[in-house]
């Protein structure tokens, strides 16, 4: 069993032997399961923290600040203190709320949110499930979060969290749809919803370089619509500090609160995932066409480390519009999306299907 | 809520919804009950009493001297224009003539203060509006400010710095220089706050047409200050009644006649550059002299009645003082800026949207406890 960084096949797939050939079928999937289960998990707890850690860290850059500096090193475990902090909060009842569904709202969020992160390719071979519709999967799953948020707000018994869960409602339906439809363009352009196949497919270019104008559209189509989906600034307008207090999840403490802050930044680093994997190649390394020289030290770096760098990048822009642009008004919001995304979207989708058809792209 | 609509006093699908007292945005303890039809306002009804420290009532019991620190506790963004607006009627009363020089150092130090107070509402706007960023740029220079207060004065918010006849004490030797680095500093900064906020187009959107006031809407609830020079009302005491030094420096008076939220944010970027002109043309020539005039020791005021007013950060404030001869006021009343102001909320804010009522409170620049004394 040898380990090579640049292909994890080898190692997962002989993993997978040396278990198949010591238990039954049965129990080798189940110990996969739950290996990968407990990776994930661990994986997630990790990714989410940092994501806050950093988080704190840009928006202090930008804000002339220094940010959290007290615990550890340059504050590196301050989020950990922070998760500490929550767990040990108590959890306060509310008065007259809707008990079951109350407690049951957080969970439907974070779920989400986690299914999502398993059909994410993270490196060659590093990808849970490999399903012939990944692209589809994920998005029908994470926009399974919306539940979370609209029962949220409607048992907490307060009409803050009420009018923040229902603006939520009708941002993520029509952001939904930029959403889709903008990777709707990738798919026509690689021909393949599965998502190794996609990025097998940027081989020798990204697809935001190779697919012409359309693709570079979709790409910043994608990037308003998806900051809108995971309900962050400037389209916060579901929590809306200044306006709803914290909205949907006002009556939220401890630990459940946190579960709805982690499930934010998850998404961000969720979208942020499927970004680099339709636009920008995925795991794969930058690649100019005939300079070999160039693209051998390129292909030196680890897919991983590529996939990892790129996703920064996408969050870091997150960040930067989130830290630099005021609040929409929810009038505005939709109007941007029906009157202006939606509309740009549908004549791309056509523009890229014509570029296809000719074999005008790269 | 079912009962509510029954009795008619709301109608069908309105829902009634209390903004504050401890709400993010509405600066402090100001309570707004607000009638809501989905995200649209109806009907905004401020509610005020709670933090009614009963200060015109206290001012009573007070000596003239005591006097100036309560209306510290009003505006508190704009304290030394407000200890100056006591002064100046103690002065009048008893025809007092106060040294060239404390006039001129009142002015800078008033201009200094207002420079400082619309820092923050620059920082609470852009919250206000989801910027969260604006608050640190905001606080970056007024910092530098509440430096050069705390050199000279001793105190960085509520200052006390006047005294009728005059001032505490003296200037520090370094406050000459300390401004004008200041205003150098400030010169350069002031355009990047343009670069953050008033350029972008998401906030443009937010506060162009939102909120609107016409001139003879804010004649009529008395809505003075830079929230009414936005509605093109001239109200700027400064010139119409030129007090302290202000006669001695050129400066303009800011109107925009838009009268939306945009145009009340306009007024006061550009106030901020105005207060910088003026205290330019000041701070050099500074006459040399005593920094105050020689006064009793108990102050009583002749029998009668005296008013003055001065161009706070936020409008017009005025002081009125009843004397029966004593040491102490028989009746003291502030006309407070603030509180005409709010008066006003409800008729900018109906039929817009809840965000809407946010920003044209923030544009409106409430101070609660100077409302509510």
């Amino acid at each position: 069993m040898e380990f090579n960084i640049y292909d994890l096949t080898s190692f997962t797939s002989s993993f997978d032997q040396l278990l198949m050939e010591n238990l039954s079928p049965f129990w080798a999937v189940a110990i996969e399961m739950i290996l990968i289960g407990v990776a994930i998990l661990a994986f997630y707890a990790v990714v989410g923290l940092y994501l806050v850690y950093a988080e704190r860290k840009v928006c202090a850059f930008m804000q002339c600040r220094v940010g959290p500096n007290r615990v550890g090193p340059y504050g590196f475990f301050q989020t950990i203190a922070d998760l500490i902090k929550l767990l040990m909060k108590e959890l306060i009842p509310i008065k007259n709320a809707d008990k079951l569904l109350f407690n049951i709202a957080p969970y439907i969020v974070i779920i989400a949110s986690f299914m999502a992160i398993a059909a994410i390719p993270f490196a060659k071979g590093l990808h849970a499930i490999d399903f012939n519709i990944g692209i589809f999967y994920i998005m029908a799953v994470s926009s399974l979060g919306v539940i979370g948020i609209l029962i949220a707000g409607w048992s907490s018994n307060n009409k803050y969290s009420l009018i923040g869960a229902m603006r939520s409602g009708a941002q993520i339906v029509s952001y939904e749809l930029s959403v889709g439809l903008s990777l709707i363009t990738i798919v026509i352009l690689s021909g393949s919803l599965q998502l190794s196949t996609i990025v097998e497919g940027q081989r020798d270019g990204w697809f935001l370089f190779t697919g012409h104008i359309p693709a570079l559209i979709a790409f910043l189509v994608f990037l308003v619509a998806a900051t809108a989906e995971t309900n962050r600034g400037p389209f916060d307008l579901a929590e809306a500090e200044s306006e709803l207090t914290a909205g949907f999840h006002t009556e939220y403490s401890g630990i459940k609160f946190a579960f709805f802050f982690l499930a934010e930044y998850m998404n961000m680093f969720i979208v942020a995932s499927i970004a680099v994997t339709m636009f920008l190649g995925g795991w794969m390394p930058f690649h100019v066409g005939g300079w070999e020289a160039f693209n051998n030290i390129m292909d030196y770096i680890p897919p991983f480390f590529w996939y990892a760098g790129k996703t920064a990048f996408i969050i870091w822009v997150m960040m930067w519009f989130k830290w630099t642009f005021p609040r929409l008004r929810i009038d505005q919001l939709l109007t941007l999306e029906w009157k202006y995304l939606l509309p740009i979207n549908l004549v791309n989708i056509i523009i890229m299907a014509f570029v296809v058809l000719m074999g005008w792209h790269f | 809520m079912v009962e509510e609509i029954t009795k008619g006093k709301l109608e069908e699908q309105e829902f009634s919804i209390n903004m504050g007292p401890q709400h993010p945005s509405t600066h402090g303890v100001l309570r707004m009950m607000l009638k809501l039809k989905g995200e649209t306002v109806k009907e905004v009804k401020p509610q005020l009493g709670y933090i009614h420290r009963g200060i015109e009532k206290m001012c009573e019991k007070l000596t003239y001297q005591q006097i100036i620190h309560l209306t510290d506790r009003l505006d508190y963004m704009s304290a030394n224009i407000l200890n100056e607006a006591v002064c100046l009627t103690v002065e009048d009363a008893l025809q007092v003539e106060v040294p060239e020089r404390v006039q001129y150092i009142r002015t800078i130090m008033g201009e200094l203060n207002r420079i400082a107070s619309h820092q923050l509402w620059w920082c609470a706007f852009g919250m206000d509006l989801g910027a969260l960023t604006t608050f640190f740029y905001g606080l970056r220079d007024r910092e530098k400010i509440l430096d050069i207060f705390e050199e000279t004065i001793g105190a960085r918010l509520l200052l006390s710095y006047n005294v009728p006849g005059g001032l505490m004490n003296d200037i520090h030797p370094n406050f000459q220089k300390k401004v004008k680095e200041f205003i150098t500093y400030f010169r350069k900064k002031l355009p990047e706050y343009d670069a953050l906020l008033t350029g972008n187009p998401i906030m443009q959107q937010r506060t162009k047409g939102i909120g609107m006031l016409t001139k003879e809407q804010a004649i009529a609830y008395g809505v003075s200050g830079p929230s009414g020079r936005g509605s093109g009302f001239s109200c700027d005491v400064r010139i119409h009644q030129p007090y302290s030094a202000y006669s001695k420096a050129d400066f303009k008076e800011i109107l925009y006649h838009e009268g939306d939220t945009f145009a009340r944010y306009k007024v006061r970027i550009d106030e901020m550059w105005e207060s910088m002109n003026i205290i330019e043309q000041l701070i050099d020539n500074i006459p040399e002299g005593n920094y105050t005039a020689k006064m009793k020791p108990v102050i009583k005021l002749p029998v009668g009645e005296y008013y003055t007013r001065v161009e706070a950060v936020r409008g017009e404030f005025g002081v009125y003082i009843v004397s029966d001869g004593n040491k102490t006021p028989y009746r003291v009343k502030f006309r407070s800026p603030n509180f005409s102001n709010l008066s006003a909320l409800d008729l900018m804010a109906r039929e817009q949207k809840i965000a809407d009522l946010i920003a044209i409170g923030g544009s409106m620049d409430y101070v609660i406890p100077d409302m509510d004394r």
